[in-house]
């Protein structure tokens, strides 16, 4: 295994109950990738960046990231969650802590980094998602686009060597998810990891090395943004770019 | 004899009775919160005694008449050596057996209620918390606490009002209260009425009193956060 490899998904499989969501995933994900995750509602695309942070236990299969199988009983799932940032549609920020306590509370109290050093990287990254001027607001203060820059440089904030993102701009009013897609752009060309389920087929075929198809729990197709989108060869992939591109 | 008569005449009474009725509810409220808030844990607990000890203990203590309740503790708890002696004038032996079976019942209330504030606290707030790498008691300190805090303390403030009216019941077991001494009163007058209006604007001010103290700290605490 070069060790290049991430995260080297085998044959995953997660039930709820009865329903089978992921009936068997294969995937590598390489350092410096950035893959797109696409495909119809309910198909599983959450579930499935979800259990490589384990806020999903899949069923069965394995998933080994950094050549450990984070599955595995008696697995660090807190070491491992901070090296895996994670990014939600809802946001999520700490409504209890303005901005900059949202950026420092976990450096300090999980990587116990000293709070001078926590505070300088914050208000770092605060800069680099155009958000400086914010540091003292409470997300209730926040529009949705400046709530998702802060969750944003939240997950920075732990310096992970991922970065998971779902649907990060379908909560958003549509004149702020462009705010939001030029900051995940740019950590894209900074050369970060990361794995972004999205709606958003323009930026998946611009920013995207690699786009999955997912529908019905499976990874129906995979390729790059020209396969996918320009020559797609599954009918179901098809059929789903045919009613998005038809919706836009 | 109307009711400032009585009042005047008999105001000692009234007054020894509402100290022993403050200091058994606060002592209460006290009790009652720090075992209400184990019993909320073992409640969320996701280990299955705990939680369903928990579950069986807010079920029983709902579904029981307090006055019930004050009697098991008594006459279930006579093995223990009370210290002997008394204070504000009642013996240990009668009042530490109130203290006891009054905590416990305000402990499933109390209970229930913390359980509710933090399960009204958005389960993204967690998800957050633990995809930064926090573990299970850091979400819960550091951001879920926090806000269900806010949740929390209108209906604790209800509780304790509660807590004040239903300490009437230790009378029962001869524990000098303000109920209790509106019987030594009632007795020694024939005149009724007249004391019972007395206990209920005692009580009633002791509650408003309690409200007002509560509202101060809440609005402090909701200060605090911004
Ligand atoms: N906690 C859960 N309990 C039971 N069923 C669940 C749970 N989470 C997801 N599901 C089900 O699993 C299926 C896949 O859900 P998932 O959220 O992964 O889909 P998705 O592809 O992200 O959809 P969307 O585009 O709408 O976000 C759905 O049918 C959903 O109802
Ligand atoms: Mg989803």
């Amino acid at each position: 295994m070069s060790d290049n490899v991430l995260f080297e998904i085998k044959d995953l499989h997660k039930s709820f109950g009865n329903t089978e969501v992921l009936k068997g995933i294969n995937e590598t994900i390489r350092r410096g990738d950035v893959v797109s995750i696409i495909g119809p509602s309910g198909s599983g695309k959450s579930t499935f960046i979800r259990c490589l942070n384990l806020l999903e236990e899949p069923t069965s299969g394995s998933i080994i990231f950094e050549g450990q199988d984070i599955t595995k009983r008696g697995f660090d799932v807190n070491r491992h969650r901070q090296k895996v940032g994670m990014v939600f549609q809802q946001f999520n920020l700490f409504n209890n802590l303005n901005v900059l306590e949202n950026l420092t509370i976990s450096q300090e109290k999980v990587k116990k980094v000293s709070h001078g050093e926590a505070e300088k990287r914050a208000l770092e990254l605060l800069k680099r998602v155009g958000l400086s001027d914010k540091a003292d607001a409470y997300p209730s203060q926040l529009s949705g686009g400046q709530k998702q820059r802060v969750a944003i440089a939240r997950s920075l904030a732990m310096e992970p060597d991922v970065m998971l993102f779902d649907e990060p701009t379908s909560a958003l009013d549509p004149e702020m998810v462009g705010e939001v897609l030029n900051v995940i752009k740019d950590l894209a060309d900074d050369g970060i990891t990361m794995v972004v389920v999205t709606h958003e087929m323009g930026f998946a075929k611009k920013v995207a090395n690699r786009v999955l198809f997912m529908d019905e729990g499976m990874i129906l197709e995979e390729g790059s943004p020209e396969d996918i989108f320009d020559d797609p060869q599954n009918p179901r992939t098809k059929e789903f770019l045919s009613k998005v591109i038809n919706v836009i | 004899m109307n009711i400032y008569e009585i009042f005047l005449d008999y105001y000692q009474y009234f007054l020894r009775g509402t100290r022993t009725t403050i200091v058994v509810a606060l002592l209460t409220v006290l009790l009652g919160s720090v075992l209400g808030c184990v019993i909320s844990l073992l409640r969320l607990s996701k280990f299955k005694p705990f939680n369903l000890f928990a579950k069986l203990y807010i079920t029983v203590i709902r579904g029981t008449p307090m006055l019930v309740q004050l009697y098991i503790v008594y006459y279930q708890l006579d093995f223990i050596p009370y210290p002997q002696g008394s204070f504000l004038g009642v013996s240990l032996d009668r009042v530490i057996p109130c203290i006891i079976a009054l905590s416990i019942n305000s402990a499933a209330y109390i209970a229930e209620v913390i359980r509710a504030g933090i399960q009204a606290v958005d389960l993204g707030q967690t998800e957050a918390a633990r995809s930064c790498g926090m573990t299970s008691g850091q979400a819960m300190r550091y951001v879920i606490m926090p806000q269900a805090v806010k949740n929390i303390l209108p209906a604790i403030g209800n509780e304790f009002v509660t807590m004040v009216k239903e300490t009437a019941i230790i009378q029962y077991l001869g524990v000098s209260d303000l109920m209790y001494n509106n019987g030594i009163v009632v007795t020694a007058t024939y005149n009724p009425l007249p004391c019972y209006y007395i206990s209920a604007i005692i009580y009633l001010a002791l509650n408003i009193c309690l409200g007002k103290g509560l509202n101060i700290f809440e609005r402090r605490l909701q200060k605090s956060e911004r």
